[in-house]
Parts: structure tokens; C-alpha cells; sequence
């Protein structure tokens, strides 16, 4: 037998074993915190595959709640792939969200349908980019760190979410304070007779897009050399602060479409403190996937499984909600620990 | 008394009876990384009271020989023997508790530390520092080194030349028993080599053992005892003190050249180049000074961030094909000069005026389109982007415009096929195209910034110490290709402090001293003098 498939078929080994390793790992020590609560973890586990992914209901939730982690995810890929650190998803979310609700039952009065739900995407994008301009412009003028800056906005901006449901836009006719509620014709279409919205297809592209924009256009390109170097990027002559501009614009924009998509498509209203905090919980899984556009749908996949499986699971078994994000936590711990265990083996082998 | 007193008192013993046995015995020190043998077997004695010379090309081996003394590395095979003793040094600390001291090229003091604080790091961080000892530690290093430096000052306060003497203080620290210097020269102004020159003397003389590595010749005769040369690994020859003691400078040099490049010896291309200095020199003749010039500053000046040297009131002309050389010492505002050249620092004053154009308020993109290039003296810092492939540094610079780019759509095949061309024309060594340019050695990312810069339709290049890290041979590439472009008809601003490499290339040279160009003077006999003068700020 030659090498050379072999050492191939090795490089293949290693590299899905460093994918699959952090997973396992994260399922076994999550297993071990079950069981020392007392339950049963392949009951739970079992569970929630039946519930987020076997199960045709399941599944299809599934599918739904991909849509707006996809969304954020693919603003996030703009973002770090350009060294800023947009932590503010939620607000830029949230805002979006009510603009949508506010917006398109008064618009569909007026304008047709289609022509409405296109307003509205674009003025959910527009209102998700113009809650960045602050961090946007305090990073670009002054260098200050956009991680502070973007987070204490989307404070503010969950915080003027509720004030704007509350006051202006609140629907008088109901007790609770929320927004005028869309009648389910005139939500999002479903797929093919499913429950699945089409919230999932304009996220899906958006990914595709995102991906051909980093990797195909001198555009991405130039993002990624500001995200890699700076220095070179202002050296190369490169408008750093026209291009960081940009890229908080397109990923807080993703992130308000991603609001837009929740409310067209499932919610149909827009309830005071509603705030699903979908962004930071899609940080680590842009983490997992090295940035990389496509890279994000099979975690956003494995991640709604979780939540949408682990609602149900958790009721059944008797485990706290907050076991989901146990789990994620954990499989970012493991992810960097085999990550450095491969690379310091890789400096042994050198050295 | 406190430990490091104690040590010095040690390493002062051990210095003074020497009996004779070499300070370091090296026998077959071998190391490998994959794919290289980077110290094949190598052999070396070092003296106390000996400076010993280790010249040789980049990749020669010299800094894995001075890793593995400083504790940084682990030989593969081999032993090391300090003072007769079998030692292994495990890490720098135990290096420097045998009294091996190096000072390594960059600086590695804290600026903003007291030269006494900066002495003082390194010991247990659990002790509390104490100054009595350390101050009678420092007098007696300062008295042994001969110089008279403020214990009490911060390093960013000194001259680059004392913060040198301070990085021999702290070699010295816990024990003079071997000094390491590695291309302790290239940031000197010729007065701070002579200087540093008698201060290496001084302290051999004291019985140290210094371990001196350089590029350059001369200074390998001027001050070596002995000199060893390593090629591909290995030491392909060494002059012993007696013989040396007998031979002339060129002597030495012929032999020397013959063991750096092998074959292609004194008679060689390469050799021959690094022999006759000047011939590189383009035909001064060949510019008309009567035309209008190219480029015209007036009363440039920058603003500076605190620790950076501005510029103020820069004026002067460059016609097409002149070689302009700016000298002076690192930190003069050579940096902040080479920048509003090339748009990447705004003027806050003059004007600069390309063919009859004022300038002075577009930014890089701009400033490149109308044919000003600049190779940057940060090759890692910000001319390259480590982790980006060849093919993508190599056009960094034109992102977006055709016919590489079609309506801002990349065309790869295109930027890879113009990478494997610029690859093969300028000779550079990489595994392919897709290669992370941060893998390749210091001269190869070099020639791509070379090829990234003179390519196209550059009308004015700004060096800013094009060959500063480089080995002979890329020194020689790097050179050869100003002259071309010179030639060519495209005028050059070269910034370097190195004078013999100005001397070798230049028309005209002008110094940099405290942020002003004092007088350009014509390169012509007896110019080292005049621009050493120069540099230290004393009148023209």
C-alpha cells in the first residue's frame, strides 16, 4: 500500500475528528452533569432527537427557528471575518422587530402585499444598521472598542424596544401591551403545505450571498485583510473607516432582518419585553464554524435541534432550560481545548 | 547578601581563572526542523577573552546556534560543555544562570522602566526587589563596560545606542562568563559601532567570552579574534587567532566570501557583489538636472503621537532616475517621512508637488495612482498580511481594479496566474501561490514586496531600509533592483542607516537628524564622514 492515501485518509481523520471530538466530549460531560442531577441522559438525549429532528412537528419547528440564527449568523460572518466584534444583535434585533410590527399592518392597508412585506424587510434592515452607527462611528473615529459599545447599545435598544411597544405603537384594543397583530394571511408563506415559513429561504441566501461576498468580491476581500491586519489594510491604501462602516451596517442590518423574518413568519405581533437574546447565543456557534458562511448552517442545525428538542426534553426529564446552553458553553470549552492540544502537538512533532 | 550580588560574585570568579579550557565546548550540536537540518554537527569552541565571529547567510544556522545557548531551543544531539562542565540548558533562565548572556537584535527593555527596574526584572517574582545590591551590581557593570549611563532614567529615554548598553548590562547581570551579540550593529550610527567596538574590547579584555554574530565583513575583521562560518548548518570553516592576526582585510574577506556561497565563491556572481561594494552605482551623470523635477516637497511637516518623531520643514527636489538617500539614525522622523510620501500620514504643513501636481492632500490610493509606491521597513507589521496567500499580498494594493477584479467580482484564476508569474520573474522562493505568506523567510517576503511595488507604472518607489534583516545575497537583489529601477528612469527615495549601502546606491544622500533633512550632500569621496557628522546633529 502507498503512503499517500493513507497520510490523506489520516489528514481526513484528524481534521472531522477535531470537528466531532468537542461535540462528543461536550454530550459526554453534559451526560456525566445528568446523571449527576440524577437523570437519566440518554433519556434526555434520546429525547431530544425525537423531539428536534426524528419527529416531523419537531423537525419542522426546527427548520423554523434556523431562520433568524441564520440570519444573525451570517451578519456575525461579516463581522469577525473583518476583526469587529458586533455584540449587539439582540438590540439591533429587537428594534427591527418592532419596526416590522409597527410597520406592515399599517402598510398592507395601503400598498399590496408583496409590496409591503419587501418595505418592510428593507426598513427592518435599515432601522437593525442605523442601531449600529454609534459603535460604527465611535470605532472608526476614535477606535474605541466596539465589543463595549455595540453591547451597551443593545441594552438601550431592548430597553427602547419595550418603550415603543408600550407607548406609540401599542395596540389599543388589547389588554397586554403589545403590538397590532397581522392576521396570519398576511404573514410569511409557508413551505410547501409545511408549518416551515419562507423566512428560511431568505435566510439560506442570505448565507450563500454572504459567503460569495467574503470569499468572491474585492469588496469581502477587503474586509478580511482589515479584519486580518489593519495596519497592512491602511498601508494598502484601504478606506478603514468607510469599510468598517459597512460591515457594522450589513451585520447589524442581517441581524434586523433576522427580527423582521421572527415576526413576519411566527410571532405576527410584537409583545413588550420580548427579546429571544438569539445573538449571543449565536456567537459561539460562528465560533465553531472558523467564520466561515457555510460552515454555519450545520451548527445553527445542531443548535436548534437542541433548543427546539430540548424544550420538550427538558419538561419530560425534569431538567432546567438552561441545560442547552450548558451544553453549547461546554462544547466551546472543548472546542479550544482540543483546538490547543492539536496545535501543541503539532509544535512537538516540529520541534 | 542578596543572590544576584552573590552570582556576579561568581561569574566574576569563574572569568578570572580561566584555565585555559574553552569557556563554551559545542560537539556535534545537530538540531532538525522537517524538511531542514538547521545545525548539522557542529563543532565550535569559545574562548574567554576571545571575541569569536560567527558570520553566515540567513538560514545558516547562526540563530538556532544562539537559541539553543539561550536556552530556547534543544539540540538534537550534540553536548555543550561550559568551563569543562557537561551542562544542558534547559530555558534562559539557565542559560543566564551559567552566565550566558545574550542581547538579542531587537530591543527588549521596558521603555517605560528605570534602566536600574529593567536590570532588576528577571529574578524571583516572589522576592522583593532590592535596590542597594542592584545599584552596586550596576556600578560594577557600568565600570567594567566603561560607560556612564543614569541608573535612574527610563530606557525610552536614551539613546538607542545606551539602551544597547543597557541589554549587555542585563546579559552580564548574574555573571560575565559569555556574552552573545546578535547583529548588535545594525542600528548604530557609525560613532555607536566604534563605540560599541571598545566596549567589546574592553570587556574581552576583562575575560568575557563574546559570541559576536554579523552580516558584515568588515566589522568581523575589525574586531574578531576568530572567525567561524556556518553554511547550510554546518561550519564550513574558522580562522584562528594567529592566522587572522597575519592577514590583510581583503585577505580575509576573499576567504571568508569563498566559505559563505561555496561554489559560488569570490569569482561568483553573489561574491563578487559583495566584494566590490560600489559597483552597483549607477553613472551619476545620467540625470538632467535642468529639467523640471519629478517630485518637489516645500516645507513638509507632520504631527506626532507621543514617542514618534515628526518631521518639520522638509523641502527638497528628485528628478526622474535619482537615487536620493536619506541617512540617519532610527527614530530621526524617517518613518513619519516615508509615510506622508506615500499618503499614509496627512501633512500638516507644505506641499508636495509630483509632475507640477500638489499632492499633498490625497490619501494612498491616490498617491498610488499617480506613481508613488512605497516598500515599508514592516514587512510583518503592515506590508504583509500573515496569514493571506501569496497571490492575494502580491496585489493587495489593487484590490478591485481590472483587469484582476470585473465589477468588483475577484477573478482568481487571473490573481493566481499573475502570482505564478511575479513568482517566477522575481525568483520567489515559495511552495506555491497559496503559500500563507508569514511562511516564507524574511529576504523571499521581501522580493514579493519588491515585486508588488516596481511592477506597474511607478513613477517614484520610498524604501524604508530595504535590506534591513536581510541576508548578502538579498541585500545584493534588493539593491540591484533600485538601480534597475533608476535606470528604468524611476526616481528612488532610499531610507536606510546603514551608510555603506547609501554609498553604494545613491546620487545624492541627505540626513535625517530630530524630525529635519539637514543638507543633501552629493555621495562623493570621504561621504561617510560627512554624513557620520551629520547624523549626530553637528553642522554640515
Amino acid at each position: 500500500m502507498s503512503a499517500a492515501p493513507h497520510a490523506k485518509m489520516m489528514a481526513a481523520l484528524r481534521s472531522s475528528a477535531r470537528l466531532l471530538l468537542p461535540v462528543l466530549l461536550a454530550l459526554a460531560v453534559g451526560g456525566l452533569v445528568l446523571l449527576a442531577l440524577g437523570k437519566n441522559p440518554i433519556a434526555y438525549y434520546g429525547d431530544v432527537l425525537a423531539h428536534g429532528l426524528f419527529n416531523w412537528g419537531g423537525l419542522q419547528a426546527t427548520i423554523t427557528r434556523m431562520a433568524p440564527l441564520l440570519l444573525i449568523a451570517a451578519g456575525l460572518v461579516v463581522s469577525f471575518q473583518a476583526g469587529i466584534w458586533n455584540l449587539g444583535t439582540d438590540g439591533q434585533f429587537v428594534l427591527a422587530a418592532v419596526a416590522t410590527a409597527a410597520l406592515t399592518p399599517v402598510l398592507i392597508g395601503i400598498v399590496p402585499w408583496s409590496i409591503a412585506i419587501m418595505l418592510s424587510l428593507v426598513v427592518a434592515f435599515a432601522v437593525g444598521a442605523a442601531w449600529s452607527l454609534i459603535p460604527a462611528f465611535l470605532k472608526a473615529s476614535y477606535g474605541i472598542n466596539e465589543i463595549v459599545t455595540s453591547l451597551m447599545m443593545s441594552f438601550l435598544g431592548t430597553s427602547l424596544a419595550s418603550v415603543l411597544v408600550k407607548i406609540p405603537f401599542r395596540d389599543p384594543t388589547t389588554d397586554v401591551p403589545q403590538t397590532r397583530v397581522l392576521p396570519v394571511a398576511d404573514r410569511l408563506p409557508r413551505l410547501f403545505g409545511t408549518t416551515i415559513h419562507a423566512g428560511i429561504v431568505i435566510a439560506v441566501a442570505a448565507v450563500v450571498l454572504v459567503h460569495l461576498l467574503m470569499t468572491r468580491t474585492a469588496f469581502g476581500l477587503k474586509l478580511r485583510i482589515v479584519g486580518a491586519n489593519p495596519r497592512a489594510a491602511a498601508h494598502a491604501g484601504l478606506n478603514v473607516a468607510r469599510l468598517t462602516f459597512a460591515t457594522f451596517a450589513l451585520s447589524a442590518g442581517l441581524a434586523g432582518l433576522a427580527g423582521a423574518v421572527e415576526i413576519l413568519g411566527v410571532q405576527g405581533t410584537m409583545r413588550a419585553d420580548w427579546n429571544p437574546a438569539y445573538g449571543l447565543l449565536v456567537v459561539p456557534l460562528v465560533f465553531l464554524a472558523r467564520f466561515e458562511a457555510v460552515g454555519v448552517i450545520g451548527f445553527t442545525l445542531f443548535f436548534a435541534v437542541l433548543m427546539i428538542g430540548g424544550e420538550s426534553a427538558s419538561r419530560r426529564v425534569g431538567v432546567p432550560q438552561h441545560f442547552v446552553p450548558l451544553l453549547v458553553g461546554m462544547l466551546l470549552l472543548f472546542l479550544a481545548l482540543v483546538e490547543f492540544l492539536e496545535q501543541r502537538r503539532r509544535r512537538l512533532t516540529k520541534a | 547578601m542578596s543572590v544576584q550580588a552573590s552570582a556576579a560574585l561568581r561569574g566574576a570568579a569563574a572569568a578570572t581563572t580561566a584555565d585555559g579550557r574553552p569557556a563554551i565546548e559545542l560537539r556535534g550540536i545537530t538540531k532538525r526542523f522537517p524538511g531542514v537540518v538547521a545545525n548539522d554537527d557542529i563543532t565550535l569552541d569559545v574562548f574567554a577573552g576571545e571575541i569569536h565571529v560567527l558570520l553566515g547567510e540567513n538560514g545558516a544556522g547562526k540563530s538556532t546556534l544562539i537559541g539553543i545557548l539561550a536556552g530556547l531551543q534543544q539540540p538534537d544531539a550534540g553536548t555543550i560543555a561550559v568551563h569543562g562542565r557537561p551542562v544542558t540548558i534547559g530555558s534562559p533562565r539557565e542559560s543566564l544562570d551559567l552566565g550566558i548572556g545574550t542581547v538579542f537584535q531587537q530591543v527588549q527593555l521596558v521603555p517605560s522602566l528605570t534602566v536600574l527596574e529593567n536590570l532588576m526584572l528577571g529574578g524571583s517574582s516572589w522576592r522583593p526587589l532590592r535596590r542597594r545590591p542592584a545599584l552596586t551590581r550596576f556600578l560594577e557593570l557600568s565600570d567594567l563596560l566603561g560607560v556612564a549611563i543614569d541608573a535612574d532614567v527610563p530606557v525610552g529615554r536614551l539613546a538607542l545606542g545606551e539602551q544597547q548598553q543597557v541589554e549587555i548590562m542585563h546579559a552580564l547581570w548574574r555573571g560575565e562568563r559569555v556574552l552573545i551579540l546578535d547583529e548588535p550593529t545594525s542600528m548604530l550610527t557609525p560613532q555607536g559601532v566604534h563605540y560599541l567596538g571598545e566596549v567589546m574590547k574592553r570587556l574581552r579584555d576583562k575575560g568575557v567570552a563574546i559570541i559576536f554574530v554579523t552580516h558584515k565583513l568588515r566589522e568581523a575583521h575589525a574586531l574578531g579574534d576568530r572567525i567561524s562560518v556556518l553554511r547550510l548548518g554546518r561550519v564550513v570553516g574558522s580562522i584562528a587567532q594567529v592566522e587572522l592576526a597575519t592577514m590583510t582585510e581583503q585577505q580575509v574577506t576573499d576567504k571568508v566570501v569563498g566559505l559563505m556561497f561555496g561554489n559560488d565563491g569570490p569569482s561568483g556572481r553573489v561574491g563578487r557583489l559583495a566584494l566590490e561594494d560600489r559597483t552597483a552605482r549607477p553613472d551619476p551623470n545620467r540625470i538632467d538636472r535642468s529639467a523640471a523635477p519629478l517630485l518637489r516637497l516645500w516645507g513638509v511637516a507632520t504631527a506626532a503621537q507621543p514617542g514618534e518623531c515628526a518631521v518639520r520643514d522638509i523641502s527638497f527636489d528628485l528628478w526622474p532616475g535619482e537615487i536620493l538617500g536619506i541617512a540617519g539614525v532610527d527614530g530621526n522622523g524617517q518613518k513619519h517621512l516615508a509615510e506622508v510620501l506615500a499618503g499614509q500620514r496627512p501633512a500638516i504643513a507644505g506641499s508636495i508637488v509630483l509632475r507640477g501636481v500638489d499632492i499633498a492632500r490625497g490619501g494612498v490610493a491616490e498617491r498610488r495612482r499617480r506613481g508613488i509606491a512605497y516598500v515599508t521597513d514592516e514587512r510583518h507589521g503592515e506590508g504583509t498580511i500573515a496569514t493571506f496567500s501569496v497571490a492575494t499580498n502580491l496585489v493587495a494594493k489593487e484590490i478591485g481594479t481590472p483587469p484582476l477584479w470585473r465589477h468588483g467580482v475577484s477573478r482568481w484564476d487571473r490573481i493566481h496566474r499573475h502570482a505564478r508569474e511575479q513568482i517566477e520573474r522575481h525568483d520567489i522562493r515559495t511552495p506555491s501561490e497559496h503559500t500563507a505568506i508569514g511562511k516564507l523567510s524574511g529576504g523571499n517576503i521581501q522580493k514579493v514586496l519588491l515585486a508588488r511595488e516596481l511592477t506597474g507604472q511607478a513613477a517614484l518607489v520610498v524604501f524604508n531600509k530595504p535590506t534591513y534583516g536581510l541576508d548578502l545575497q538579498n541585500t545584493q537583489l534588493t539593491r540591484e533592483r533600485i538601480v534597475e529601477g533608476a535606470v528604468r528612469g524611476v526616481a528612488m527615495i532610499v531610507i536606510s542607516n546603514e551608510l555603506d549601502e547609501l554609498a553604494a546606491v545613491s546620487d545624492r544622500i541627505g540626513v535625517m537628524f530630530q524630525g529635519r533633512l539637514n543638507g543633501i550632500v552629493a555621495n562623493e569621496e570621504n561621504v561617510d564622514r560627512r554624513i557620520g557628522l551629520l547624523m549626530t546633529g553637528a553642522a554640515a
